[in-house]
């Protein structure tokens, strides 16, 4: 979250981080890395975990011979690498389907929930920022900012709940838990694994707006988490914009003051800024997590969740690997835009 | 303190011509803290930290009850003039509960506080006025740290070691130094070819010397700038992993974990989980507040 503010404030210093595909293939194999000392260095033996505490010392052996367990570290890497270029992430304990397939049955619905979040906050952060720069130290540069200082402070998961008792229980406004009413279960066919999209494909209507009014909570919930974000580099970018000579020239020109903010200083900032939304994307993935836990919605950070909760080494490493990958990849992007659209940087 | 020796006091301090070291730099000090005093909200802040570890110091002389004692009888008692924040799924008295959860999570944010920002100045500023092969390198580890959301890379960690607050803290640590090396590394890129650093390379200072007492000294301000605004990032990471039943562990009096071992029970009593909610919002509020003022007085131009 943090990065995002930095890469924001100061572009030049963003630049110099990122440099190019490269860099990413590095920080990719670092991240794998990482995830395969988190598995070797786990107190939880493996071999222990499939057949249990009292089996015949030779079985032992030979199950941790299966594994590759016993062969030297680097060796283990290298297979682990292997695997992985395969697509292959081991198997899940709890859900005994391959990793792979699991992320790719759950990963959608995280993908529905943070595109939908990150739209949302977009809409409504980027006017709020503009409006609080061209009227700064008004009232509602105050209001604007206490609004998104709340969003970094409040926790994501003690708002979900609220909203749950508030606006499912009491009001009875909203429906629930998950994404979906029971009702529907097993009508929409998995095409896209967007339920808002499959029952609109399907032409379910009941389904869609259903899956919609499900959908709404935890992704305005999500969409305030990164709002804060937006608003706050929206409003910085255009206080820098604002005082540039050119603001100066166009209003001695006699432009309106809607022209003059909209066209001139906010048409110079819109490169930035896409790479602060790019950023606030990436960590959505991260408040989804909790979001996913508290509104059952079954994405990636449920199952993240679940895997961690009944130790199921293979999946958490996989999400966290996917998890990781999304995220630097969308950094690429975001890098990758702001070459294309700023012509400074060429 | 009559009026008089006020005035006297002021005077010494805002002169412009300072006699000493340390009369310029409690003058600094002094301009800067009238800046920030201006700041009503940053001084909200600021107020509600200082209250906020001060009640958690005190907790064993301010806390009406012990906080793991059990009344079963009573369980999910309404607040009330015996229990003013009622009672938990045990019965335990909420107010007891959430001062010395306090405890926790600013103990966590000192210890996140004293392993990362040393070790993010030192890596920062080695790798800045280094240059090179160990900056190259140094700051490809950082961007690999940097490049993992920090919940989900900590979470992985503490799956890894042993849920509890040592794991927590170590995990959050882990993913939070690198932000502050970069930061360090880039006020050492700014200062390295300095007059000032010259000067005293040519005395014949040690490279060691000059990182340590002329250039770490100068990312200070920054350091703690970013620090502060981060505590309410690693509160909130903190009290998430409690959430996730990967942070401190029941019956330990944590705010994250009190909210997840009872947020079934939010409809029959909405208060038990919620109050801890609100603590954790305020605690991570003052520190955004406190930040955001700080920023704007030490670090002007990052507004």
């Amino acid at each position: 979250m943090t990065d995002v503010a930095d890469a924001g404030r100061s572009p030049a210093r963003f630049r110099a981080s990122l440099t190019g595909i490269g860099s990413v293939g590095i920080t990719l194999f670092g991240l794998i890395l990482v995830t395969f000392v988190i598995g070797r260095a786990m107190p939880i033996d493996p071999v222990m975990a499939i057949v249990g505490d009292h089996a015949p010392p030779d079985v032992i052996v030979r199950v941790r011979a299966e594994l590759g367990l016993d062969r030297p570290l680097i060796v283990q890497f290298w297979i682990y690498l292997q695997h992985l270029a395969q697509g292959d992430l081991g198997r899940s304990v709890l859900t005994s389907n391959p990793v792979t397939a699991d992320i790719a049955r759950y990963f959608p619905a995280t993908l529905e929930l943070a595109t939908t979040a990150i739209i949302i906050a977009t809409l409504i952060g980027v006017p709020l920022g503009v409006i609080a720069a061209a009227r700064q130290g008004s009232r509602f540069d105050h209001a604007v900012r206490i609004i998104s200082l709340t969003g970094q402070s409040v926790p994501i998961f003690v708002l979900g709940l609220m909203c749950l008792v508030v606006f499912w229980v009491k009001l009875d406004l909203l429906p629930g838990t998950g994404q979906q009413d029971t009702l529907f279960e097993g009508m929409i066919p998995q095409i896209t694994g967007m339920r808002v999209i499959d029952a609109a494909i399907v032409g379910d209507w009941d389904a869609f707006w259903d899956a919609l009014a499900h959908l709404i909570q935890p992704a305005l919930l999500l969409a305030y988490f990164s709002l804060s974000i937006i608003t706050r580099m929206t409003r910085a970018f255009m206080l820098d914009a604002l005082a540039g000579e050119y603001i100066v020239v166009a209003r001695a020109k006699g432009l309106s003051a809607r022209r003059i903010l909209w066209r001139h200083a906010f048409g110079n900032i819109t490169v930035p800024l896409i790479t602060v939304v790019a950023l606030a994307y990436a960590s959505l993935l991260e408040g989804a997590v909790l979001t996913e836990t508290v509104f059952s919605w079954p994405g990636l950070g449920q199952y993240l969740t679940l895997s961690l909760l009944n130790a199921d080494m293979n999946a958490v490493l996989g999400a966290t690997l996917v998890v990781g990958t999304v995220y630097v990849g969308l950094n690429l992007l975001a890098d990758m835009a702001y070459r294309l659209l700023d012509p400074r940087v060429r | 303190m009559t009026a008089d020796t006020t005035i006297i006091k002021r005077a010494w301090l805002t002169t412009d011509v300072p006699e000493s070291r340390s009369q310029a730099a409690l003058g600094r000090l002094y301009r800067d803290w009238l800046k920030f005093r201006a700041n009503h909200l940053a001084m909200a802040g600021l107020i509600a930290i200082v209250l906020l570890f001060a009640l958690a110091l005190a907790a064993p002389l301010l806390a009406p009850y012990e906080p793991s004692v059990q009344d079963l009888a009573n369980r999910f008692a309404e607040p009330s003039a015996e229990h003013w924040f009622g009672t938990d799924e045990v019965g335990r008295d909420l107010l007891s509960r959430l001062l010395y959860g306090g405890r926790i999570t600013l103990g966590i944010v000192v210890a996140i506080t004293i392993l990362v920002a040393p070790a993010g100045l030192v890596i920062g500023t080695v790798a800045g006025y280094a240059g090179g092969l160990p900056d190259r390198v140094l700051m490809r580890v950082t961007d690999i740290f940097l490049a993992f959301p920090r919940l989900i890379l900590a979470l992985a960690f503490v799956a890894a070691l042993k849920p509890g607050i040592t794991s927590a803290v170590i995990a959050i640590a882990l993913t939070a130094w690198p932000p502050y090396a970069r930061l360090a590394r880039a006020e050492t890129l700014t200062f390295r070819n300095a007059d000032f650093i010259s000067a005293v390379y040519l005395t014949g200072a040690s490279a060691t010397r000059i990182v340590l007492r002329h250039i770490a000294p100068l990312c200070v301000s920054s350091l703690i700038v970013r620090v502060t605004l981060d505590m309410s990032g690693i509160i909130l990471t903190a009290a998430g992993l409690g959430f996730l039943g990967m942070g401190a562990q029941p019956p330990l009096p944590e705010w994250g974990t009190m909210i997840a071992t009872t947020r079934g029970q939010i409809l029959d009593a909405w208060w038990v989980p919620m109050i801890p909610g609100l603590a954790i919002f305020v605690a991570s509020l003052a520190f955004n507040l406190l930040g955001d003022g700080l920023r704007d007085v030490l670090d002007p131009k990052q507004r």
